[in-house]
């Protein structure tokens, strides 16, 4: 199969590349949190109220926190190089099995806001294609307007006060019920409402964004000579909507969405906040208040790991929506 | 016999603009009729007129089309796309443009074949290889899981081509199918067409503006000019005597193939202006570009009169000039 062979191709090259990549995001990172005043032996004592400056000097001997910076890199360098993330001096366990804890939630909720977000994006951009320059169209694109220009916590907050204080439909936060011993179906079901509101608020965003990016990519392969073809074959407006237009228009919108799994870790970090949601972002952002630059370090190689996977991913994907790419 | 499509005092109008007004035709069965003029002359809007498929802007604003008896022009959407595709098929000007990039050319085939004759996905690759075989594909069994991008301008014409006569439509609406083409290649493809034509027994609309094309395919010739027919007339009668001072100038700016002609014999001519020069003419369009012009000649549009014998022409001071035998007109 020459599709397969494009795509093993287009792996191998990704992989290759990948290599440098996470080197270089590694290391400069690491460059960047040295910038942070403080460390994690700081906010530890500013934490227990009271410290000597031996205590201090043991935290960071122990941690290794006293090395000078190049030392502390190499250190870090030689974890990874054996596969390990490293050990989280404030939570007291191995950075991996931290991230594995977290890891899941985010996805989830990740998967499902991009899940939504491309799903409802594409069927209204289609809806305001269909109808450019009528009501439909202008009510449309009002809405996508509102929502690409109000910034997530809020409608995280106003859909917490609807939802869950007036109407008492779906849970402000958490991920499941405490305490519940539920298994199987209803188990999923209980996570499932928990998880309604932060990928609605994570998702309303990038709706707005593949709304008006579907509408204009479907405006432009509208007036291509092969749709005139599609309908002198007698075929429907809607089928010539669904077997023509609409996969040409899908191109620009997987490398948009391919350019957003990155971008939504950092949304996640603002949403998982708001509904006290256990994932990577808000561990990130714990990391950072808590100065634990190991954490920070695995989080940011595991994102950076995942616009990786992400990109080769579009790569693939648009080699299967369009034959024309992929034969480079 | 009442013909196959009637096309009278077809109008067709845009807010601003009038692309194309009182133009009547008619096509028997089986017959290919051409429709020459140059760009603007309003020859593809009446095609697409033809499939119900002007742009949003442009409404028919007068006339009818029957087609099989049936006036086109009342027909609802639903009606329509029954006879589109089905009854009456067209392909288009840009092969490079008029495929979907992103589907094999099977499946672009077979959609037709689903739509009309309610194929199954199977059948119709089957019915699509077959038909690939008609238009001289070679190979066919192959070239099914084909992209267009990986087909030549000619080919893909040819997969135009199938498309169109999937069904076996009674009117076939070819809307310069060749400009695009290589000149080997064209020959190649209206020769395809005709083979087509008899086989399948349609009628063929033929657009272009090669004069050597009506020349050898055509049964019977409708000069445009400003969206109004000018002249009307077998090929033969046409190229030996033109009646209309635009036809001639036509003509007159198409190289005359006679066996010993050489470019040293003399520079071809051109028609002085620009057909832009017809647009707010009270009178007849072709009047600020025709060296015969008179003062009455703005008056009113000129009426098409009856010269001769299966002849029309919408010039009152034409006379017969028996020009010299256009080199085209020789080879037929």
């Amino acid at each position: 199969m020459p599709a397969l062979l494009r795509i093993a191709r287009t792996l191998r090259r990704t992989l290759l590349q990948a290599i440098p990549t996470v080197l270089g995001i590694v290391i400069l990172n690491f460059f960047l949190l040295q910038l942070a005043p403080g460390d994690a032996a700081d906010v530890m004592a500013g934490e227990a109220g009271s410290a000597t400056a031996e205590s201090m000097a043991a935290l960071r001997s122990r941690f290794g926190l006293d090395n000078p910076v190049l030392v502390q890199l190499g250190h870090y360098l030689n974890n990874l190089a054996h596969f390990s993330l490293g050990f989280s001096p404030r939570y007291g366990m191995p950075v991996a099995d931290l991230i594995a804890q977290r890891l899941p939630g985010t996805l989830t909720l990740m998967a499902l806001a991009l899940t939504i977000a491309i799903l409802l994006g594409v069927v209204l951009g289609s809806l305001m294609a269909s109808f450019a320059g009528r009501i439909p169209d202008r009510l449309l694109s009002i809405f996508s307007l509102l929502f690409y220009s109000i910034p997530s916590f809020w409608i995280g907050l106003m859909l917490i006060v609807f939802f869950s204080v007036k109407l008492g439909w779906l849970p402000s936060g958490g991920a499941g019920t405490i305490g519940s011993r539920l298994t199987g179906v209803p188990a999923i079901l209980d996570k499932a409402r928990y998880m309604v509101l932060p990928a609605t608020s994570l998702a309303l965003f990038y709706v707005a964004i593949y709304a008006r990016l579907t509408r204009a990519s479907m405006l432009e392969v509208k007036n291509q000579d092969f749709v005139r073809t599609a309908y002198a074959k007698g075929l429907t407006p809607f089928g010539v909507t669904a077997r023509h237009i609409l996969r040409n228009a899908l191109i620009p919108i997987t490398t948009m969405a391919g350019m957003h799994i990155g971008g939504m870790l950092g949304g996640a970090v603002v949403v998982e906040t708001v509904y006290s949601w256990p994932g990577l972002g808000r561990l990130a952002f714990e990391a950072v208040m808590g100065r634990d630059f190991t954490v920070l370090l695995g989080i940011l190689l595991l994102s950076s790991l995942l616009v990786i996977i992400a990109n080769a991913a579009v790569d693939i994907i648009h080699a299967w929506l369009d034959p024309r790419i992929g034969a480079r | 016999m009442a013909p196959l499509l009637q096309v009278d005092n077809l109008t067709i109008r845009f807010p601003r603009a009038e692309p194309v007004g009182n133009l009547s035709f008619e096509i028997e069965q089986g017959e290919t009729l051409a429709i020459v003029g140059e760009s603007g002359s309003g020859k593809s809007l009446t095609a697409l007129a033809l499939m119900q498929l002007l742009p949003r802007a442009a409404k028919i604003a007068n006339g009818h089309i029957t087609f099989g008896g049936r006036d086109l022009t009342k027909l609802d959407a639903r009606e329509m796309r029954h006879l589109r595709g089905r009854e009456i098929a067209m392909i288009f000007q840009e092969p490079m443009t008029s495929l979907n990039p992103v589907m094999t050319i099977g499946r672009q085939i077979g959609e037709v074949l689903k739509v009309h004759e309610k194929l199954s996905g199977k059948a119709a690759r089957e019915r699509a290889i077959e038909l690939l075989r008609l238009v001289r594909i070679p190979a066919p069994e192959k070239r099914v899981d084909d992209y267009p991008h990986q087909l030549s301008g000619g080919m893909r014409q040819r997969v135009m081509i199938a498309i169109a006569v999937a069904c076996k439509p009674k009117l076939l609406i070819a809307d310069e199918p060749t400009t695009a083409l290589d000149v080997t290649i064209q020959a190649q493809v209206l020769d395809l067409l005709d083979t087509l034509r008899r086989e399948l027994q349609m009628a063929v609309v033929l657009i272009t503006h090669d004069l050597g094309v009506v020349a050898q395919w055509a049964d019977k010739v409708v000069v445009m000019y400003a969206g109004r027919k000018v002249e009307q007339a077998l090929p033969g009668d046409l190229f030996n005597d033109p009646l209309h001072p635009y036809t001639r100038g036509l003509l007159a700016a198409s190289p005359r193939l006679k066996h010993d002609f050489h470019y040293r014999d003399g520079a071809l001519t051109e028609i002085p202006g620009s057909i832009v020069s017809a647009v707010g003419e009270a009178g007849c369009p072709f009047r600020p570009r025709c060296n015969q012009a008179r003062a009455s000649c703005s008056h009113h549009v000129p009426q098409l009169i009856v010269p001769a014998a299966d002849r029309l022409v919408a010039c009152p001071f034409t006379t017969s000039l028996k020009a010299v035998p256009h080199a085209a007109a020789l080879s037929l």
